[in-house]
């Protein structure tokens, strides 16, 4: 039997054969292919029932790369990019349905299949990436102009089926809210109707775009999302939703430590357990498959693994941020940012601080736990999972089971968060299932499924970080800016790094500093990268979550040195940057920053802005300090996310981003004692709950021609210096350490 | 074991361990996965179902424990309360990666069974136990404000 094969060709060792090398990476994501035609009609459209004979009149679905117009008056547009939650199922159908003129309520969408250059993401080419993912909030941004031209182009092309069909000039046709008139002959038609007879029609080689201030979707204040109503009854199907025939599940018991690897294990006591079937050794540990979720796990808790953990990292965090605050006084580092003399600058200031900062290791603790699907057979491997890189899952699943990229097929289902974390080098959780797949012989399609403990404890946080600063405010009211930053590479060892990182300088680890984001004359960044088994990922924001919060705070801290209005400090250092100003002026205007502010005790209000994935959020707290709780009574934001598409998902992202961006201020610590996780779940790793949400979150847009950027990471980064500068104004305390804690922060 | 199990009106048999969690009896072998796994430890609320009534953790409820009783999952609901809950839901558009949500409508239709006028600190208190890592926080305290007032009004929403 084929697949007898593969089992005893299983590795006995932990061999990581799910690793692509650096080189196949770059064959991979490099194909730039022949060039991608908008217009293509994609094969067997226009030729169903109906189809042949009458020019014009036939029926069918008009079927493009970015979207399908069917007979039933549907337009399901075609998403390359995850729904995890950020909007894009609303924002990418928005800008097709403007274009074509659509009704809000014919739009449907629905998930790509894994297809470069076809659905690439536009943003990353110019780097010389062609690879399909969602991240770095570009979703809407790089689809702006490529979903205009497709709505713009079906729309020209049921206009032709009209014309032809009803024998008039196309420029006399209107269309408009979803239906296809011309006045003159009487006639109307709906998209559905003409769908047929359209994609006959020649695909024009260009199309006219809409001017901006005749939109009529896009920037509609409330365009309901389309998946509210599936995400409200139950109905919206995850990975771990998918059910297929005979299918099993299986959860895996991984190393207790990084870089642990199997030596041995005994699965008799497992494979005891009713309802277990196998238990398989993978690369990344040992793997037991039940009939249902329940006897897997209770087989892992019979299962007994001795490990390897000579090349495990053994440190815990506390020695570690120990060895970064050496590190930080050391001489190796890597210079980000250069700019006239900081030391001469900072030698003859008026007034000098100095400030350390400490970030932890972040869990992003997405609610839907890792899971994917797999059903291997002998030339076939299928995945279904929350896929948000679908060109690196699909080479990743390919080199797992061993076949090659192309016999992969990728279902992309709604990812139950993300954040960041079902993007990574590895596509950890999807090797895991392709690789459990192989070692069972594709006897059964088989669903994977991290344990939550499994989540905490399973690495790829946002890295550790210590940021040591001196800053300083001239008698000229100039600024000057030192800081060395110490924290592990996101990037450097992992396939993207041949892509993004530049002179030694991994831009995910020491990007937005105070030297890119204010006009200083005297600045220098500089980056320390410590080796640490720890892995790390990006962590909704990345950078911008440690980078912002040291950034803002000491900028707060000079401006109170100095005796200045933390906004007006701000905006003469901002004179070269327009937006960081609207923003600022925004959101310090509707939270009355020009009246005085409560005197009550306790009471305090702080203000940050940063600029990160093209757009720039400015965020006001007000905080009440109770004896060591902090409670954030209000937040007033301001965006400038370009021209706003979906102004209700901007809201919801904005919210949402503070919403997280406190979570880890008020609670996110993952800590490490001799090398093993302390959290196990959210007992340990605990999260914002509803009790400490703001009870008044008011976001603000500011007005913009520019086109769209990203909204589902801005809103995180200036939230937790908002609160520390808030929290500072109303008791003189000094937050640098996150998350916060008062009372440590009292003694410091 | 042979275990019988009454979820949304149906009574089923099935031949399954009694310390099964009804979380996994319900996704595993009815085939009804609106119902969530989040946690396993009763610590995020997104497995969230109604036992007689009452909002319950299923990952921690053996199904032992839970025969005889009239359970309710997200599919079942058809309270006044869960319609309305659900229509304020849709209406602002609360859920965002919709993970947690079926539990957030589960405990929401719960608390306004027992409180039809709950206020800030009442919903505070009431959906604490429910995480939300998308913090649709801000939605669902107008959502059940709305669905509150959508109940007095006596015309619950269509879901």
């Amino acid at each position: 039997m084929y697949f007898r094969h593969i089992e005893n060709a299983a590795p006995a060792t932990g061999v990581a054969t799910s690793e692509l090398t650096r080189r196949q990476f770059l064959k991979l994501t490099t194909l730039a292919g022949s060039g991608l035609s908008l217009g293509i009609v994609l094969p067997g459209c226009g030729t169903g029932p109906g189809g042949a004979g009458s020019a014009g009149a036939a029926s069918g679905p008009l079927a493009m790369p970015f979207l399908r117009i069917a007979p039933d008056n549907t337009v399901t547009v075609i998403s390359k990019h995850l729904e995890a939650g950020q909007g894009v199922w609303t924002g990418l159908p928005a800008i097709v349905a403007e274009e074509l003129d659509a009704s809000w309520d014919q739009m449907r969408v629905e998930s790509a299949p894994a297809k470069v250059p076809m659905y690439q993401n536009l943003a990353f080419v110019p780097l010389g990436a062609h690879a399909q993912l969602t991240g770095g909030s570009t979703a809407v941004a790089n689809s702006w102009q490529q979903l205009r031209e497709a709505g713009a182009t079906a729309r020209a092309m049921l206009v032709a089926a009209a014309a032809r069909q009803w024998n008039v000039a196309a420029g006399e046709i209107t269309v408009s809210d979803g239906m296809v008139a011309h006045a003159g002959a009487g006639r109307k038609a709906t998209f559905g109707e003409l769908a047929g007879g359209a994609a006959k029609q020649p695909v024009p080689t260009q199309v006219k775009l809409k001017d901006p201030r005749t939109f009529k979707i896009i920037g509609r204040e409330k365009l309901p999302r389309l998946d509210a109503r599936a995400k409200s009854t139950g109905a919206q199907q995850f990975a771990i939703d998918v059910m297929l025939p005979g299918m099993m599940t299986a959860v895996v018991m991984r190393p207790p430590r990084f870089g642990a690897r199997v030596s041995s294990f005994d699965a008799s006591k497992a494979k005891a357990v009713p309802g277990v079937v196998d238990v398989v050794q993978i690369p990344r540990g040992v793997a037991v498959v039940g009939r249902d979720m329940w006897s897997a796990k209770k087989g892992r808790e019979a299962l007994s693994v001795t490990w390897d953990e000579s090349g495990a990292e053994k440190r815990g965090t506390a020695e570690l941020m120990k060895q970064y605050r050496a590190l930080a006084r050391g001489k190796e580092a890597v210079t980000v940012v250069q700019v006239g003399d900081v030391e001469a600058a900072l030698a003859h200031a008026a007034k000098r601080l100095e400030g350390e900062f400490e970030f932890p290791y972040l869990a992003h603790a997405p609610m839907e736990p890792l899971t994917a699907v797999c059903r291997l057979n002998p030339d076939k491997c299928e995945i279904w999972a929350g896929c948000q890189f679908q060109t690196l899952d699909q080479a990743n699943a390919a080199a797992a089971v061993g076949l090659k990229p192309e016999q992969v097929t990728i279902n992309t289902l709604a990812a139950g968060g993300t954040f960041g974390r079902r993007a990574n080098p590895e596509s950890d959780f999807i090797s895991e299932v392709a690789s459990i797949a192989r070692a069972t012989g594709g006897k059964y399609p088989v669903r994977l499924i991290w344990t939550r403990e499994d989540d905490i404890t399973g690495g790829r946080y946002r890295p550790l970080n210590y940021h040591r600063i001196s800053a300083s405010v001239g008698k000229d009211g100039k600024v000057a800016f030192r800081q060395r930053i110490v924290g592990q590479s996101i990037l450097i060892g992992t396939p993207f790094e041949a892509i993004l990182v530049k002179n030694g300088v991994d831009p995910t680890a020491a990007g937005g500093s105070a030297a890119e984001q204010y006009d200083l004359a005297n600045a220098q960044v500089s980056w320390s990268q410590p080796k640490v088994g720890v892995p790390v990922l990006w962590w909704r924001s990345v950078e911008n979550t440690h980078m912002a919060f040291s950034k803002e705070v000491m900028i707060d801290e000079l401006a109170h040195a100095a005796g200045q209005d933390p906004v007006a400090f701000r905006l003469t250092l901002l004179g070269k940057h327009p937006r960081h100003v609207g923003a600022l002026k925004l959101a310090a205007e509707k939270a009355g920053w020009g009246s005085p502010f409560s005197k009550e005790k306790g009471r305090g209000r702080g203000v940050a802005v940063h600029e990160s994935f093209g757009s720039v959020v400015a965020q006001v707290a007000e905080v009440t300090v109770s004896g060591d709780k902090i409670t954030v009574d209000r937040v007033v934001c301001a965006v400038d996310c370009g021209i706003a598409v979906t102004p209700d998902v901007i809201k919801a992202q904005m919210q949402s981003g503070i919403g997280y961006g406190l979570s880890a201020a008020l609670y996110g610590k993952i800590t490490l004692t001799d090398g093993h996780v302390d959290q196990t779940n959210f007992h340990q790793y605990q999260v914002l709950r509803i009790n400490d949400m703001p009870r008044a979150i008011e976001v603000y847009i500011v007005p913009s021609t520019n086109a769209p950027s990203g909204v589902g990471e801005p809103g995180t980064p200036p939230i937790a210096p908002a609160v520390a500068n808030a929290v500072r104004a109303a008791t003189g305390i000094r937050l640098h350490t996150l998350p916060f804690d008062l009372a440590a922060a009292r003694r410091a | 074991m042979s275990i019988k199990l009454t979820v949304n009106g149906a009574t089923r048999e099935l031949d399954i361990d009694p310390d099964m969690p009804l979380l996994w009896a319900i996704r595993d072998h009815l085939q009804l996965t609106g119902t969530k796994f989040g946690c396993g430890m009763a610590l995020c609320g997104a497995c969230t179902v109604h036992i007689d009534g009452q909002a319950t953790r299923s990952c921690v409820t053996p199904v032992a424990a839970a025969q005889g009783k009239q359970i309710t999952t997200i599919e079942g609901l058809s309270t006044a309360a869960g319609r309305a809950v659900q229509g304020a839901w849709i209406g602002l558009d609360v859920p965002q990666c919709g993970y947690c949500q079926s539990g957030q409508v589960m405990s929401a239709a719960a608390l306004l069974a027992g409180n039809p006028k709950p206020s800030d600190t009442d919903i505070d208190a009431a959906m604490a136990g429910n995480i939300c890592r998308c913090a649709t926080y801000v939605r669902i305290r107008s959502a059940i404000h709305q669905a509150a007032e959508t109940l007095a009004a006596g015309t619950p929403a269509a879901r």
